[in-house]
């Protein structure tokens, strides 16, 4: 019985999606909002990057909401595996085999350079603060694959997660108080194409990019070593 | 030509989307249900992305050389940029909640697991065997262990 509410449950979307698509005729986009944005982006923004602007320009006020999904799921995820983190520390596991451990220390300068190069030019190249921020979260995350006795402290990753928040959030005010919309890109424009163009918002990124890499790397830690603690 | 490689491209994002939420539903696994939603995510944020799609276009982004050429729509990238990040921050939430079930009743079995959450909330609320409509009331009417055994013994 399940299993056929299901069945047609499943065919009554298949049948809206497709009926939606097969009416958009593919390669072809109807939204004029796109078209608008790239003839607005260049004189208005100022970012090389026109999906840049649009999240953090157009959009940064829905991006301040996604950011605070990504904090609430982040604080709901310490908060389940909050308790085994001293449990964690104490049955220290054993370290990994070389091959890891000097692949790690091989790889994480190589990632924190290219989490930041992706976080900082954000503005003019693909990339920004939310890939640079996994990319982070990852060379931070394989020194505790290497050696699981060692590990970062949550107080400064909560810190740099509070302070990079924070700044997002003291940079939209800012607009403010110059008395145009909040999160609207504050300072010059600069030289279009430049590593400092396009006003406050490689400055956005770079919070977006430390918020990120926090959260996620706190995540992936709290999961690691609740799975020492589990085995 | 060109309409015909559009609709592969939307019948794959669909047929994820749909492999996904059958495996929500159907899927009694509690970490197959987590994977499903990534599939499911995943074909969300590829319908997304068709949707701005445009031939003979480029990246939304402004280079030196391309002057005045065509862009993809940028809004749908931006929208699955941080969708793809927000999915990870949900995976990872879901994944702590599933070790935790692991750890607490020793199943990732969604029935298993519902029934033993169900034993636990009704001995947290004080709900006796007799007044829960799940458990019968009293004792049952089969013969205890040690009479099991004596039969058997019997039977020997």
């Amino acid at each position: 019985m399940r299993n056929l509410a299901t069945l047609l449950f499943l065919g009554g979307l298949v049948f809206l999606l497709a009926a939606i698509t097969g009416t958009l005729p593919f390669g072809h986009p109807p939204m004029l909002v796109g078209q608008a944005i790239q003839q607005a982006a260049k004189p208005e923004v100022g970012a090389a990057n026109v999906v840049t602007a649009v999240v953090l320009g157009y959009r940064g006020l829905d991006t301040l909401g996604e950011l605070a999904i990504l904090f609430a799921a982040a604080t709901a995820g310490g908060l389940v595996l909050g308790g085994v983190q001293a449990k964690g520390r104490n049955n220290a596991l054993p370290a990994a085999g070389f091959v890891l451990r000097a692949g790690t220390d091989v790889l994480f300068p190589l990632l924190l350079i290219a989490g930041l190069y992706v976080v900082i030019h954000g503005h003019l190249t693909p990339g920004g603060g939310f890939q640079g921020g996994v990319i982070l979260a990852a060379a931070f995350f394989l020194p505790l694959l290497a050696r699981p006795s060692e590990s970062l402290s949550h107080i400064w990753l909560s810190v740099i997660e509070g302070l990079a928040g924070t700044a997002f959030i003291a940079l939209g005010l800012g607009a403010l108080y110059n008395g145009d919309a909040f999160l609207t890109p504050l300072f010059d424009k600069g030289m279009f194409g430049e590593l400092v163009s396009s006003g406050s918002l490689p400055l956005l990124y770079l919070a977006v990019g430390l918020k990120v890499g926090a959260e996620l790397s706190s995540l992936l830690m709290r999961l690691a070593h609740d799975d020492g603690a589990a085995s | 030509m060109s309409t015909s490689v559009g609709l592969v491209f939307f019948i794959g994002a669909i047929g994820l989307c749909v492999i996904g939420i059958t495996g929500i539903v159907l899927s009694r696994h509690l970490f197959r249900m987590v994977l499903a939603l990534a599939i499911a995510e995943a074909g969300a944020n590829l319908l997304l992305i068709l949707a701005g799609y445009r031939w003979d276009a480029v990246a939304p982004i402004f280079t030196g050389t391309a002057g005045g050429q065509a862009m993809v729509d940028p809004v749908p990238q931006a929208m699955v940029l941080t969708a793809i990040v927000i999915g990870v921050g949900v995976q990872a939430l879901a994944l702590s909640l599933v070790i935790r079930i692991k750890e607490r009743y020793g199943t990732l079995d969604m029935q298993e697991a519902r029934q033993c959450m169900q034993d636990d909330l009704d001995d947290a609320g004080g709900v006796t065997p007799s007044r829960s409509r799940e458990r019968p009331a009293g004792e049952r009417p089969i013969p205890a262990p040690t009479v099991l055994n004596s039969t058997g013994g019997q039977h020997d």
